[in-house]
């Protein structure tokens, strides 16, 4: 097993300039999601969806910035970018039936389109709304944290293009000591709001972590984010449930194949 | 396929078989997540660029593979960029090879209502010949005044910005010796 | 460029980007730099890393005011008055770099006696010629030189009035300048740069722009505690700054307060122009510009009639770099026109067209729209929507009879015939529009070689990956087998003005299956060679003008050194020193930062370790350090002209600026700036309030082009159009859209044109976040969405509530999103000085719902008519001015 990988996004870098969607996109060769106005700032994304793996949040808000001396008055304009959390506990990877969700040597939570079926329990069990169901091939997709471009040691597309490192990739180890101390740093330049969300288990028991965690300022429900994400209660029995119920269904497939085969061969 | 292999290669059934209980390690990979490496291994040439949106000037790595983009990305070796592109930037993959792209010369006649598609070499002859009819119905030695001028105020140039220095030298150079000096572009800043 | 071309000597940023993480502070202002230079940006959140202040000015709080340590709001067009406001203050509190200050610019030199201030004049400079909205410059003269000081790198700068056009009295020798070191003398330019600021107290400050006096005071002390030897500061614009219509004195203010501050030259300082264009900086200096040739050369006016000798005479300076004129004027001569060009023949100078007047882009557009014009190329650009007045612009589409365009997609302009508003809305019919048009698809810039050179003047190479697909080619293969087909249709031509076509070198080795003419053998060309073997030379000290060399272009002299392609340079940063000096090319000679000789003080040792950058070895006899020194190598500090010293001789040791004929940063400028010595607050053409400081209302050398299918507003005051909008880019898109509205990846990001307004204003209109809205010109109209942010702040102006609107300019009428676009609002006003339009602030009406009647008064629509009666914008009326009425009769369409 590789070491374990992760994202830190420290929202204090972020100037909202969305490269991470676009090389994202560009990267995974995603779709658009849609020409809609949304009237929600500068998001016009709206959220992370099956065609959408970053997606940068605009925060306008009637709070001035700590630190931030502004003609603007009690005003501020906080801008965070979005993704998959690769949870400890994920919950996606726990409701999936099919063992197409899986944990990577690296650490990474994984959908393997091959094996998705798109039967969607994954979707309703993520207690942050990332993981979707694309509508042309019903398949559920996500951020793969760069699966394939971890594994030949490159950087993640949204973090390599990301301009002022807002977006940091690598050993997790390494990005929870980088994360305290700029945690540090900017309580010691006055910005106390600064805090960490999902670094680890003690920070948020419900995931047991998130792999790709976050520098926030401000609580996690003014960027979208729940504030005590939990992954659905006793998901392990139930996603086994869901395993057997998948089985049941397996095998009257595969039975069905072999007895469509014998019709073809007769 | 047979029944066996088709519940082998079920992933749950391998971590089952396996006590992965955490779809851990490799049990739950298919063939193909085993396998996956970046597209980008797959090229034959990395081409150094240039971005071509704004002035910042982001160092941009080209992937090719039998003569086809595969990839664009920024450019890690450039100290002005460090391998960062913005958005614009980073579609630069689209852009250049996206559907939007017109490959073909087109030509609207006088008073017509569409486009029609005309040969590179022929619609070159027609704009030479435009701009020699042009050029010669409306080139002055000496002005009203009686100053020599030795130029044509009939036909003009806008645009050079987004183009190659080369190219606007050799613009620049060949409409001044035709006595084109209405030559302009955006870089009126 | 002239901003920072007559201050400082070179019309190009004065520093690179990545120096920006050594500044202490950071000024961002007519610049949204983290949206439209994100990637540059990374430098200024370094320099924040370290503990730098960032402060962002700007009338709209964006994606750089969020991550900025201090923002203020301003008035859209009061930016002279902030930044005369922080000189006023530097020099009141004695906050200057005074040691940099004297020995490095002009603040000691004495002006002539009859010199007079805008202070004594209503607003006016002495020497104001009412009949022709001039300047006469000979009154703003240094005492004791008798014609104009020449200002490097302008257009014919002899044939500005008073500077003494035919006199031949270029070769002032600058060195007998009278001088008070003690800077005490009433006429000394500190002096009269403090009398000209007087008046741009705090208080006022406060009440023309808007903002709050206490936060302006504190991005007054920032700025002066972090500029003095141990210490830097840069600043950053771009476009913000330069489209208005005394666009050019903004960045002058600019240039002034940081030649105050001892920043320039220095590591962290410097005031870095963000271009918006990958090759705009390149296009200005091998220009695509009616009025110059390569290199800053001005285009011969018919004043240059008389021969190469004339314009040698007119353009060469006595002292300093541009003494060196008649060097760069042959060898782009020799370049080319090769062997026909001779001695004897005036190396075919008489060959060059020749300038009567103003031929730019506004001009040439309006001179289509009356008929006046034939044909028109057009590559890479999209006018139609991305230059003012679109309607103007199409109308003199409509004029043509042919039109070529060059682009990715079929653009707006391409398109004009059937997809423009007016057609669309049926005031317009295709049927009716007699231009041919041809539409060629061009090459991407990774289907060909070729250089850009980028906002820090820096060369870069981009080589070809595929091959262009279909009838896709490059703008190289274009100009080049369009000249071989006229001189093939020209060949048998004896009639002399065909002589320059068929004379040209024209001769380009070609490559691959579509004849690609060599793009390193036009750059070599550009480099410049010895004519007798064609080796490239080593940089422009190598030219000279007898004939023997040729340089296309000679501040680009040097980028193929050795027959090495140095643009194409590609060593990997971590490899190098941060100033990274062997990746790709910089101009002039390879340097970073430019007249880095003032990071050393006047005896050459650096201001303080902390800012060390180049210095003079004593033991070497030489001038190095982490750059190539922006100095004479071997010219010691201690080095002083001896009496009647010329050309290069007559520059000092302690003479940084080396392009100026007097080796000094000008505070003052004498000469190049054709609306004043020094920068005044002037409303823009159209305001919301009279000009709080002076009677003159507006730069009274404004270009305007009074026409019916180009009608101004009242210049203040206008009931119809109570509003002042601003124009911007946001990340998402690119200029007029064609590179990035057609991608669907970056247009899902910004699908919609929308306007960005204040809850304030919203509420007094009714209108609701996302609402759509109708935003009205006398020009023409458009609709489009309400996003009611608190971004956009109303601003006290003089105990009144100004309500600004913001407007980004991408969306037009094809490609994957469509919108109507910004410029269908604005009008052809520009700043004589460049001929740039002013964009950034124009006035307008707005109104909920969609409202829009589709009409443009340049096809014909006539405005509702004023009721409150006008208001001069000069103190004295303007007369003769050169854009006169169309003679044709309006409304045909």
């Amino acid at each position: 097993m590789g070491s374990r990988k992760g994202f830190f996004t420290d929202t204090t870098l972020c100037i909202g300039c969305k490269a991470c969607e676009v090389a994202c996109k560009q990267w995974n060769q995603l779709p658009d999601d849609g020409f809609h106005f949304t009237g929600m700032s500068y998001d016009q994304t709206a959220h992370l969806g099956a065609s959408t793996w970053r997606h940068v949040a605009f925060v306008e808000r009637p709070v001035p910035l700590q630190g931030q001396t502004s003609g603007a008055g009690d005003f501020s304009w906080l801008m965070m970018s979005d993704v998959c959390k690769h949870c400890q506990r994920a919950g996606c990877l726990e409701a999936c039936p099919t063992g197409a969700i899986v944990r990577t040597e690296f650490d990474t939570v994984y959908v393997q389109p091959d094996v998705c079926n798109g039967c969607g329990y994954c979707v309703s069990a993520c207690p942050f709304g990332v993981i979707d169901r694309r509508e042309d091939d019903g398949r559920a997709w996500k951020c793969t944290l760069c699966y394939d471009r971890i594994g030949d040691d490159q950087t993640p597309a949204c973090a390599k293009a990301c301009p002022t490192a807002s977006i940091q990739y690598g050993d997790l180890d390494e990005l929870h000591a980088r994360a305290e101390s700029r945690v540090r740093d900017l309580h010691d330049r006055g910005m106390t709001d600064a805090y960490l969300y999902g670094k680890d288990a003690e920070n948020q028991p419900g995931t047991g972590g998130l792999n790709a965690f976050f520098l926030l300022l401000d609580r996690p429900e003014v960027y979208n984010l729940p504030p005590d994400p939990v992954v659905p209660t006793k998901k392990a029995l139930r996603s086994w449930a869901s395993v057997a119920m998948g089985a049941v269904g397996m095998v009257a497939v595969a039975l069905g194949a072999v007895a469509f085969g014998r019709e073809g061969r007769g | 396929m047979k029944f066996r292999d088709l519940l082998n290669g079920w992933p749950v059934l391998r971590q089952l078989t396996r006590g992965d209980g955490r779809a851990l390690g490799d049990t739950a990979m298919t063939a193909r997540s085993r396998s996956l490496e970046p597209r980008t291994k797959s090229a034959d040439a990395v081409v150094k660029s240039i971005c071509p949106y704004c002035a910042v000037g982001c160092g941009q790595e080209v992937h090719v593979r039998d003569g086809r983009i595969l990839d664009i990305e920024g450019d890690p070796d450039s100290p002005i960029s460090r391998g960062r592109l913005c958005p614009k930037g980073a579609a630069t993959f689209q852009l250049v090879t996206g559907t939007q792209r017109v490959q073909q010369v087109l030509y609207r006649r006088p008073g017509g209502t569409e486009w029609e598609p005309i040969p590179l070499e022929e619609a070159m002859d027609r704009v030479a010949e435009r701009v020699k009819r042009t050029r010669d119905a409306t080139f002055e030695m000496t002005d009203a005044k009686g100053d020599r001028v030795r130029r044509t105020l009939g036909l003009a140039h806008l645009g050079g910005a987004t183009l190659d220095n080369e190219e606007n030298y050799l613009l620049k150079k060949l409409f001044s010796a035709l006595g084109v000096v209405q030559v302009e572009n955006q870089a009126r800043i | 460029m002239p901003g920072l071309g007559i201050t400082f000597g070179r019309g190009g940023a004065t520093t690179f980007q990545q120096d920006l993480q050594h500044s202490d502070c950071i000024l961002i202002q007519g610049s949204n730099m983290a949206e439209c230079h994100p990637v540059g940006f990374q430098w200024v959140m370094e320099a924040k890393a370290r503990g730098a202040k960032v402060i962002h000015v700007d009338p709209r709080y964006t994606r750089t005011s969020a991550v900025s340590d201090l923002y203020a709001p301003i008035r859209v067009g009061t930016d002279i008055a902030f930044l005369g406001g922080l000189i006023h203050y530097v020099l009141e509190h004695e906050r200057y770099f005074r040691d940099y200050v004297v020995q490095y610019t002009n603040a000691a030199t004495l002006i002539r006696e009859d010199f007079v201030d805008t202070e004594d004049l209503e607003g006016l400079f002495s020497g104001f010629q009412a009949k022709n909205n001039r300047y006469d410059i000979h009154t703003w003269q240094y005492q004791g030189v008798e014609c104009a000081v020449p200002a490097a790198g302008h257009k014919e700068l002899f044939d500005e009035p008073g500077a003494g056009a035919g006199q031949h009295a270029h070769s002032v020798d600058v060195n007998d300048e009278h001088r008070d070191e003690t800077l005490q003398h009433p006429r000394c330019v500190f002096q009269l740069l403090k009398r000209h600021f007087s008046r741009y107290t705090p208080t006022v400050v406060s009440q023309v722009c808007g903002v709050d006096e206490a936060l302006f005071l504190q991005v007054a002390q920032t700025l002066c505690d972090n500029s003095n030897p141990e210490r830097t500061s840069a600043f950053c614009y771009a476009v913000g700054w330069t489209q208005h219509s005394v666009g050019v004195q903004y960045i002058r203010t600019a240039a002034i307060l940081q030649l105050l501050l001892g920043n320039i030259g220095r590591p962290g300082g410097g005031i870095l122009a963000l271009r918006g264009h990958a090759s705009i900086q390149g296009s200005t200096n091998i220009p695509t510009l009616y009025n110059l040739l390569p290199g800053y050369l001005p285009m011969p006016s018919t004043k240059s009639q008389d021969g190469l000798e004339r314009y040698i005479l007119d353009n060469k300076s006595g002292s300093g770099w541009w003494s060196e004129f008649p060097k760069y004027a042959v060898s782009l001569l020799k370049a080319w026109f090769g062997d026909k060009a001779t001695k004897d023949n005036d190396y075919l100078f008489t060959h060059l067209p020749r300038l009567t007047g103003n031929h730019s882009h506004m001009q040439t557009v309006a001179d289509m729209a009356d008929g006046k014009l034939q044909g028109y190329f057009v590559m890479g650009e999209n006018p139609a929507v991305g230059s003012m007045n679109g309607a103007l612009q199409r109308k003199g589409l409509r004029k043509l009879d042919w039109l070529a365009v060059r682009d990715f997609t079929l653009i707006e302009t391409a398109e004009f015939w059937r997809t423009a508003p007016e057609v669309q809305s049926g005031q317009v019919r295709p049927e009716d529009i007699p231009t041919e048009v041809f539409f060629f698809p061009a090459a991407a810039h990774t289907e060909k070689d070729g250089s850009f050179t980028n906002t820090q003047r820096l060369l870069q190479w981009h080589h070809k990956a595929v091959e262009p697909q279909g009838d896709t080619r490059s703008e190289l293969h274009f100009a080049y087998h369009l000249g071989l087909k006229l001189r093939q249709r020209y060949a048998d031509s004896t009639d002399p003005r065909d002589a320059p076509l068929l004379d040209l070198t024209w001769d380009y080795p070609t490559h691959g299956p579509h004849a690609e003419p060599s793009e390193e053998a036009v750059l070599k060309e550009i480099n410049g060679y010895t004519v007798a073997d064609g080796k490239p030379v080593d940089g422009f000290t190598a030219l000279k003008d007898d004939g023997s060399t040729a340089c296309g272009c000679w501040i680009y002299s040097g980028c193929f050194k050795d027959g090495v392609n140095q643009t194409a340079r590609r060593k990997p940063g971590r490899e190098q020193t941060w100033v990274a000096p062997e990746w790709g090319w910089a101009w002039p000679a390879n340097r970073r930062i430019l007249y880095n000789r003032a990071s050393a003080d006047a005896d050459g040792k650096p201001w303080s370790e902390r800012k060390r950058y180049v210095w003079w070895d004593a033991g070497e006899r030489k001038w190095t350090g982490e750059d190539v020194p922006d100095f004479i190598a071997d010219r010691p500090p201690e080095y002083r002209p001896p009496e009647g010293a010329k050309g290069l001789d007559a520059l000092a040791g302690n003479d940084p600026f080396l392009l100026q004929a007097d080796g000094k940063g000008w505070l003052f400028a004498p000469s190049g700036m054709i609306d004043g010595p020094l920068p005044t607050h002037y409303e823009p053409m159209e305001s919301v309030v009279p000009n709080p400081l002076y009677a003159q209302q507006c730069n009274p050398t404004r270009e305007e082009w009074r026409r019916k299918d180009n009608p101004y507003h009242r210049a203040w005051g206008d009931p119809r159009y109570p509003y002042l909008v601003t124009t911007y880019r946001l990340t998402e898109h690119h200029t007029a859209g064609g590179m990035s509205r057609w991608l669907s990846w970056l247009s899902e990001l910004q699908p919609e044109m929308f306007c960005e307004i204040s809850p304030e204003l919203a509420r007094e209109k009714g209108l609701k976040n996302g609402d759509w809205c109708t935003l009205a010109t006398a020009r023409g109209d458009l609709e489009c969405r309400a996003l009611v942010t608190e971004r956009i702040r109303p601003l006290k102006v003089k105990g009144r509530q100004v309500h600004q609107i913001g407007l980004p300019y991408h969306w037009g009428v094809t490609g994957r999103v469509r919108g109507e676009g910004a410029n269908e609002l604005t009008a052809f006003v520009a700043d004589q000085n460049v001929d740039i339009q002013e964009s950034k602030v124009f006035t307008a009406d707005l109104r909920a719902g969609r409202m829009r009647s589709g009409e443009r008064a340049a096809a014909g629509a006539t405005p509702p008519a004023l009721t409150v009666p006008e208001v001069p914008r000069d103190v004295t009326p303007p007369q003769d001015t050169d854009h006169t009425e169309a003679q044709e009769p309006e409304g045909k369409g």
